[in-house]
C-alpha cells in the first residue's frame, strides 16, 4: 500500500499524517503537492488537517478547486480510498464526495482537546480493526466541526449506516455534554455510499504513539491495510 | 464591453443554525438590547467584472456564487445590487 498525503497551502497536519504512516508501518508514504495533477501511484489518499488557503471564504471551499483535487475526485469515483481528516473532511464536503456541510462550532470556540469516539460502524474499510464497543480516544482541533445535513440527507446516512463516528464519553455513551462543537447528533465522521471515502474531524494521525497519549488512531490506519472481511 | 460591479449577499438558509448570529444576539442582550429577537450573519461580495450587458454580468456572478461563494447545502445567495 502506498499512502499519499496532499499538501495544500496552509495544511499543517501533513507531516503528522506522514509520520503516522511511518510509525504504524502500514505502507509507503509520499507527499502530493496541491498543484500536481498526478497521484503518483498512491492507493490511499490522505487529505490532512490544517487551514488550507487560510480557511478563506469557508474551510475547504478553495482547496476543492486545487488541481490535485480533480485527480482525487477521479480516483475516488473509481473506488480509490480517500480519508479526509479535519480540514480534509471539510474539503471532502465542499467537493461533494461526502454529504452535508460544516458550520462554525456552537459556542464559537476553536476546540482543541482529546475526545472519545464511538465507532458506529466497524465494518467499513477504515474501521474494521476497531474493537467492538471500544470508545476511541483521539484529539480534535477545529473551529468548524459543527456538522449539518438536512433531514432527508440525515435519514439517508442513517438508513445506509454511513455515520461512522459519534462523539461520546469514556464509556461510549452519546449525550449532549460530550458534543464538543454542536454537530448534529454528535456526528464526528461519515462515509460515502460506496464506502471508499471517509471524513472525520478527530485526528487519528495524532494518536498513534503512546507518548502522544493514545494509540487508538492506529486502528484506523491498520483497518485501511487489513485484509478485507466481508 | 463595460465594467460592472455586482453585489451579492450570501446568508444561511432558513433553519440552519448560525452560531455567530446567536453569539452576537447574546452579547446584545448583555448590552441591554433585550428586545432583539434574532441576529443573522451573512457575507457580502462586490464582484467587479467586464461584460457586454448587465444581464450577462449578473448571470456570470450568479454562476460563480453557486460554484464558490455560497455552499448550497447551508447557504442561499441573492444579487442585491449592480452598477
Amino acid at each position: 500500500m502506498k499512502f499519499g498525503v496532499v499538501i495544500f497551502p496552509g495544511s499543517n497536519c501533513d507531516f503528522d499524517s506522514y509520520q503516522a504512516i511511518k510509525t504504524t508501518a502500514v505502507g509507503d508514504v509520499c507527499y502530493l503537492w496541491h498543484g500536481s495533477t498526478s497521484l503518483n501511484g498512491c492507493n490511499v489518499i490522505i487529505l490532512p488537517g490544517g487551514f488550507s488557503y487560510g480557511d478563506y471564504l469557508r474551510s475547504g471551499a478553495i482547496a476543492r478547486f486545487s488541481p490535485i483535487m480533480r485527480a482525487v475526485v477521479d480516483f475516488a469515483k473509481k473506488g480509490g480510498l480517500v480519508i479526509g481528516i479535519c480540514n480534509g473532511f471539510q474539503v471532502l464536503l465542499e467537493v461533494g464526495l461526502l454529504v452535508g456541510a460544516m458550520r462554525k462550532n456552537l459556542g464559537m470556540r476553536f476546540v482543541c482537546k482529546d475526545v472519545y469516539l464511538k465507532v458506529e460502524n466497524n465494518r467499513t474499510r477504515f474501521t474494521r480493526k476497531c474493537p467492538d464497543g471500544k470508545a476511541l480516544r483521539m484529539p480534535i482541533a477545529h473551529a468548524e466541526g459543527n456538522y449539518f445535513a438536512d433531514e432527508e440527507t440525515l435519514k439517508m446516512l442513517h438508513d445506509e449506516n454511513r455515520i461512522v463516528f459519534r462523539y461520546c464519553d469514556k464509556k461510549g455513551d452519546i449525550n449532549p455534554e460530550n458534543n464538543p462543537n454542536g454537530a448534529l447528533e454528535n456526528i464526528a465522521g461519515i462515509i460515502n455510499k460506496e464506502g471508499n471515502v471517509l471524513g472525520m474531524m478527530p485526528h487519528p494521525e495524532r494518536a498513534c504513539e503512546r507518548i502522544l497519549g493514545s494509540e487508538d488512531g492506529r486502528f484506523i490506519f491498520e483497518s485501511i491495510v487489513a485484509e478485507r472481511v466481508e | 464591453m463595460a465594467k460592472y460591479t455586482v453585489k451579492i449577499e450570501v446568508r444561511f438558509k432558513p433553519g440552519v443554525l448560525d452560531p455567530q448570529g446567536e453569539t452576537i444576539k447574546h452579547a446584545l442582550f448583555n448590552l441591554g438590547y433585550d428586545n432583539v429577537e434574532s441576529v443573522k450573519t451573512g457575507k457580502l461580495f462586490w464582484v467587479e467584472l467586464e461584460s457586454n450587458t448587465v444581464e450577462n454580468a449578473i448571470q456570470t456572478v450568479r454562476q460563480l456564487a453557486d460554484k464558490l461563494l455560497a455552499n448550497p447545502v447551508i447557504e442561499d445567495f441573492e444579487v442585491v445590487s449592480r452598477k
